[in-house]
């Protein structure tokens, strides 16, 4: 296992946390000199990229959250010695969220930031196609934002005038059956 | 001298062998490819997203709907996720069960996979004998949960109930008389497990006959020998898992090297492939579906000998039973809870894993003690694989696109989630 003084050693200064919790180990690094920071993590034994997605911590607990609002999330994996390893990078700017793309260090980073930058609207400087993704051609916003509606803003339909589909408000009502709650702390217990 | 261009040509999202909704551009110098730009999102329904508005228990039904050719494994991670949060245990019959649906699940993929892989290149019947396994597995499917693909299945906690002891039979109808009846309820007149035991006993005949038809059939090796080769680096570089990165030589299993529930007390080996071909990794599944079926012959034994409960006891968590809720207050105010504002769930963030069919599956869960996820990110298998189909196609022919992705075993499911 690779302990907290190692990552200290070789991501020199940009480690800012570390915490060891059901059995995963997450550090959180500085979006400034990222790309070398994860090629120093590549260079440690994590040579697979597993997962890499967009966090909007808008209204994390009810919104009582401190901190910038987008994170990057990657999940590693070092194959050799069988370890993971969560790193989360938060984007400078909450209104035109940055963060260096990893495309160099893990090739397969190209379609997940495609997907970052689509749902969330995270930039990945460096990025040598950062084209939409899943949503349809022609979408406009960033659906998986906290501020992003369920139901969206357009809906499509046949015209049958023009004769063609055309995009119109959404009129679905939007309802919501179970509130979302946050107890507090020792809730329910005497 | 004749201006020479290259052809762009659509391909998808309506083509047979898209395999549900790719829409690929391809640049053709020929017949040869020069790029692939694959457009996915035709079936995106931000399952993340709408998982972020339900409880935790009624998001379990879409796991399903991701990869719906494998939909016990996709519940498997979730409640994985989910359990490791609220740090609960799980008893060890629904360990054995989970696991003994996971390989039938694995059978289940591989099989599907097999017949629309032959039939893509052009052997139609391989296609119709893997239906005709899969049909068994859907009724075991049906006989636990009532549905027979959708499952719902896995919950947190355990398993929604416990097999039953009798298996549900054919009966006489205007395309079915009484004597065709007789034999179709042969093998179905004991308990689900006998049932299961039966088709264990058969199954390994099935595969060595889908293996006379392909494995040393000359069209087959000529299709798949040599197409779409991956070097392990390149493997590891693009993020493969599963049968893709075992394709290339590296064994990396997470059945083996990660053990969950009781996969380290299973006896079974993992396939490696050496070449990174096409037909490797037809081998590589061809070899996991007996070693599935290994695993569920060894379920089944232990299930026989050890009843036992197969969900938590913790009714924060699963509903306590019917009886008791009728007769105790606690109990009915529990399952009332339980289902209209649903469990809370710690703040954190956990990432569960599993080996689904298709590589890697999982499930990255933040929760801030709330009622529902705060964010869910699925992690797909095909979705790395698809992302890499320009690589493994450039310099390949057209019809070679065709068994390249065959290969990857692509659900549109899970990719677009």
């Amino acid at each position: 296992m690779i302990d907290r003084n190692q990552f200290e050693e070789a991501l020199s200064g940009k480690l800012l946390s570390h915490t060891d919790r059901l059995d995963e180990i997450t550090i959180e690094i500085a979006a400034a000199g990222l790309l070398e920071s994860l090629a120093k993590l590549k260079e440690m034994g994590f040579e697979m990229l597993i997962d890499l997605c967009g966090v909007d911590y808008l209204t994390y607990g009810n919104g009582g959250r401190e901190g910038r609002r987008f994170a990057v999330v990657y999940h590693l994996l070092a194959v050799s010695r069988n370890e993971r390893l969560r790193v989360r990078v938060y984007a400078e700017d909450d209104d035109f969220p940055v963060v260096e793309s990893c495309i160099p260090v893990w090739n397969c980073a190209n379609w997940y930031e495609r997907e970052a930058f689509d749902l969330y609207g995270i930039m990945f400087s460096g990025h040598p196609d950062l084209r939409r993704l899943l949503t349809d051609y022609g979408f406009v916003g960033n659906p998986f934002r906290k501020d992003f509606p369920l139901s969206g803003n357009v809906e499509m339909r046949y015209d049958e005038h023009l004769g063609r589909v055309v995009y119109q408000p959404v009129t679905v009502v939007p309802r919501e059956n179970t509130p979302r709650i946050v107890r507090e702390e020792n809730y329910g217990e005497a | 001298m004749a201006e020479i261009r290259n052809y762009t040509l659509n391909f998808g999202p309506q083509h047979p062998s898209a395999h549900g909704v790719l829409r690929l551009v391809l640049e053709l110098d020929g017949e040869v490819i020069e790029r692939a730009d694959p457009h996915i999102g035709l079936l995106h329904r931000a399952t993340e997203k709408l998982a972020e508005h339900k409880t935790f228990l009624q998001s379990v039904p879409y796991m399903d709907r991701l990869d719906y050719v494998s939909m016990m494994s996709n519940e498997h991670a979730y409640v994985m996720a989910i359990e490791k949060l609220l740090q609960i245990d799980v008893p060890i019959r629904a360990q054995y069960i989970r696991v003994m649906f996971d390989e039938i699940t694995r059978i289940l993929n591989h099989l599907l996979w097999l017949g629309a892989h032959a039939l893509d290149i052009g052997a139609m019947t391989v296609f119709l004998y893997a239906f005709r396994e899969r049909e068994d597995l859907f009724d075991c499917y049906e006989a636990v949960s009532g549905a027979r693909m959708h499952a719902a299945y896995y919950r947190p906690g355990g398993v929604y109930r416990d097999l039953p002891d009798v298996m549900p039979q054919y009966q006489a109808s205007k395309w079915h008389n009484e004597s065709a009846v007789k034999s179709m309820n042969e093998n179905r007149q004991g308990s689900l497990l006998d049932f299961i035991e039966d088709f264990t006993k058969r199954f390994p005949r099935y595969v060595d006959e889908y293996e006379t038809l392909l494995t040393e059939n000359r069209i087959w090796k000529q299709r798949t020998v040599g197409i779409g080769v991956v070097s392990p680096e390149r493997a590891l570089q693009m993020g493969f898992t599963g049968p893709m990165l075992r394709g290339s030589g590296i064994e990396w299993d997470l059945r083996k090297n990660r053990p969950y529930e009781v996969y380290d007390r299973m006896d079974f080996q993992i396939p490696v492939g050496v070449n990174g071909d096409c037909y490797d990794r037809y081998l590589v599944r061809v070899e996991e579906l007996r070693q599935s079926n290994r695993i569920v012959k060894q379920c089944v034994d232990w299930l026989r000998a050890n009843p036992g409960p197969v969900i938590t006891e913790n009714h924060k968590v699963a509903p306590p039973s019917r009886a008791s809720m009728k007769e105790n207050m606690e109990d009915l105010i529990h399952h009332f809870k339980l289902f209209s504002e649903g469990m809370h769930v710690p703040e954190g963030e956990a990432y569960a894993a599993v080996e689904h069919p298709k590589g890697e599956f999982g499930i990255y869960l933040v929760s801030d003690g709330a009622n529902k996820p705060y964010r869910m990110k699925i992690r797909a298998p095909g979705f790395a694989h698809i992302a890499s189909l320009e690589e493994m196609s450039k310099g390949h022919m057209i019809a070679d696109v065709v068994a390249i992705i065959g290969t990857q075993d692509i659900v549109f499911g899970e990719v677009d989630r």
